[in-house]
């Protein structure tokens, strides 16, 4: 079994935890026993925050919407179609006609990509998450 | 966070939990520490043990409240009123620190004015706590050297939560609990990167490290990191945009790992805003409510199948580790978000996460020195500048980082909604130790499923007695936006007049009767005041409450989970 270092995903504590691996599949938690935030212990959320990862309801393909119903596609034909979508929009309606709403859930580096998507690409100051929430 | 931003010049937590053990007095206002930062309140809870005093301020009879010396239980929306009469007993007895008010302070003459209204007694009349118990806080939390103060969202989620902030900071500053060990003014950020979103700049006026957009140099600074001309002016917030695209300006969105539709106040509103746009792009990991209405939907990642950091609520940025293959055929976001940009003529470049944080880090001053190969340990704290810096584990120290703190004159207003005759209750909403906000992730949980798996309503034993509900009966609530149907919870924990839902559950969205007033400068919007009525509903003779949870079924799925991951093209 391996172990590997990581951060809770739930609360703005951020304690630190191991994921238990084996096979390819997380079967486990524990808790990161010097972390200066935990001391060795978690809450009822972190001991299970393993268990959504793996979970049947995960999304597994790109979904369209076509005729009114979401389809299965590939990723090179949705992220084609939002290029086309969104440059359209752009050029008729101008950048700022396009919001962008990133995540307090994904990573540092992730926010810092959207920003600069929605400022540099998109060309808008639009973008905003959910920190009042 | 405007509101921090104005006093000291930077929103964060000042002080770390590592210090919050060796405490004396741990002052909590509208934060249920216990069961949203469980390990928080560990600290908290240790220095009790070693004799700290802890005064919780809440309506709510929470488990923080339940272990506190004072609780003072102010009515929903007085906490102006509750901090001025505090500072007002502060002032009267001289327990100023005058030496740092004079250094480091400005306008606190005009604070003064506005604060010597406030009497104990005027305090009392408005927040319904007792004026022998303010000034007993007030002394308590001014003589004792380290005394921390924490808030959370019941102070931020008010018409007046910049108001509240600011409050405390003048609390803060009035009796120099900043800049030193074991003090400080400390809000508790909900979700686990919170403060790393507001850090990277997503947000409509600033770029990472709160470099202000309207800010020439430093447009000009990512201007030429970047090879494109940026927008000067501020852009919109979440509730703008919902609003805009009601009005047909906004046409498209593309919203990450978001579940507006269950987390937004009014909710109707923001589901009329959605239909009318043209696209939506919703990038997630699981089917949400927002997703349903999107033209498309993209698979992302977990925390689990991605290197990255979070930043968490003492601005210590950690390391997250990817642990398994990206399950099923899923991209983590920000390949995803660098692919389509190279379809649009911009290519990002990116191969691994941590470039991306080498960019930030030139880019960013007060990411400076953060760099995932000296994040291993435990992380680092921010402030970091270079990369031979220790990281700040309390900030403020010498001086502010605005330079000077400003007392804010604030006067006391009350909520935007007030009860009346048709909707006599004050409903707050919140959240249960066992979920997290809209449950996309912990209702697939079994065991955080089973703990508390339906919507509730907690009244008070006095009212439910005279709207003749007992718990476990269904009530209607209703207010001027629309109604739900919840099971009755009768208990003292809220007091008379007060009836509190949490947010997490879709069969019964409490955000479809909240009030969309929002605050007029952070755009925070009032999810702890809002007026509605109580109706019992009486069920059909014969009729059977079905269960929901079924731990069979639940297993079952788990077993025939795994499948092999697709990889993508």
């Amino acid at each position: 079994m391996e172990k590997v270092s990581t951060i809770c995903p739930y609360c703005g504590c951020g304690c630190g935890l191991y994921l238990h691996v084996e096979n390819g599949l997380i079967t486990g938690v524990s808790p990161s026993a010097h972390h200066p935030v935990n001391h060795g212990s978690l809450c009822v959320k972190g001991w299970n925050c393993h268990e959504f990862v793996q979970h049947p309801d995960r999304l597994k393909y790109p979904l369209v919407r076509k005729d009114g119903i979401l389809q299965k596609s590939s990723w090179e034909d949705a992220l084609d179609l939002i290029a086309s979508r969104l440059s359209g929009t752009k050029e008729k309606y101008g950048p700022d006609a396009i919001g962008i709403l990133s995540s307090a859930k994904c990573t540092n580096e992730e926010n810092f990509v959207m920003m600069k998507f929605a400022r540099a690409v998109i060309g808008t100051n639009n973008i905003d998450h959910c920190a009042r929430l | 966070m405007a509101g921090l931003a104005s006093a000291f010049g930077s929103g964060a937590m000042t002080n770390s939990i590592s210090e919050i053990a060796d405490a004396r007095v741990i002052f909590v206002v509208g934060s249920n520490t216990t069961e949203q930062h469980p390990m928080i309140a560990m600290h908290m809870l240790e220095a009790v043990d070693r004799g700290a005093t802890l005064i919780v301020a809440d309506p709510r009879k929470t488990q923080i409240a339940a272990f506190a010396h004072t609780h003072l239980r102010q009515r929903s929306g007085t906490d102006v009123a509750l901090l001025n009469g505090i500072m007002n007993v502060i002032i009267g007895e001289g327990l100023v620190d005058i030496n740092f008010v004079r250094r480091r302070t400005e306008n606190f003459d005009e604070f003064e004015k506005v604060v010597k209204r406030c009497t104990p007694e005027v305090a009392e009349k408005i927040t319904g706590v007792p004026a022998s118990d303010i000034q007993r806080v007030a002394r308590i939390y001014a003589t004792e050297k380290r005394s921390m103060l924490f808030y959370s969202m019941g102070i931020t989620q008010h018409v007046t939560g910049v108001d509240n902030v600011r409050s405390c900071a003048n609390l803060v500053m009035l009796t120099a609990h900043i800049g030193q060990p074991m003090t400080g003014l400390n809000p508790l950020r909900g979700q686990n990167n919170v403060q790393g979103a507001c850090d990277m700049g997503a947000l409509p006026d600033v770029y990472s490290g709160y470099q202000k957009v309207a800010d020439a140099r430093a447009r000009k600074k990512f201007e030429s990191a970047w090879r494109r001309k940026l927008p000067s002016a501020r852009g919109m917030t979440m509730i703008d945009m919902f609003d805009s695209a009601r009005e047909g300006r906004l046409k498209a969105m593309y919203i990450v790992g978001e579940n507006p539709v269950m987390s937004d106040p009014d909710t109707s509103h923001v589901v009329e805003a959605i239909r009318k746009l043209d696209f939506l792009v919703v990038q997630d990991i699981f089917m949400s409510e927002t997703a349903e209405l999107a033209d498309v939907i993209l698979p992302a990642v977990t925390f689990a199948e991605k290197d990255g950091t979070f930043t968490n609520t003492e601005r210590r940025v950690q390391k997250v580790r990817k642990a398994v293959r990206p399950m099923y055929g899923a991209m983590p976001d920000w390949k995803i978000i660098a692919e389509l940009s190279k379809k649009m003529g911009y290519d990002m470049g990116y191969r691994a996460a941590h470039e991306i944080m080498e960019e930030a880090a030139l880019l960013t001053p007060v990411y400076g020195g953060i760099l995932h190969h000296r994040l291993d340990d435990f992380g680092l704290q921010w402030p970091c500048p270079d990369a031979d810096h220790p990281g700040t584990p309390f900030m403020h120290r010498k001086k502010f980082a605005k330079g000077l703190g400003t007392f804010n004159p604030i006067e006391f207003t009350p909520p935007d909604e007030t009860t009346d005759m048709t909707y006599p209750f004050i409903l707050t909403t919140g959240r249960l130790y066992f979920r997290y906000h809209t449950a996309t992730m912990c209702r697939r949980t079994a065991t955080l499923e089973r703990e508390e798996p339906e919507c509730f309503v907690e009244i008070n034993p006095k009212d439910a007695g005279r709207i003749g509900v007992r718990s476990g009966n269904s009530v209607k609530a209703v207010s001027r936006r629309g109604e739900i149907v919840v099971k009755a919870l009768v208990t003292d924990r809220t007091p008379e007049g007060i009836v509190f839902i949490p947010f997490h559950f879709r069969e019964a969205a409490v955000n479809l009767i909240t009030s969309p007033a929002v605050d007029p400068v952070a755009k925070i919007p009032e999810f702890k005041v809002c007026a509605i009525n109580l109706v019992p509903v009486i069920p059909k003779p014969g009729e059977r409450p079905k269960n929901r949870y079924n731990r069979k079924e639940d297993l079952k799925i788990l077993n025939e989970l795994y499948e092999e991951p697709e990889v993508p093209s």
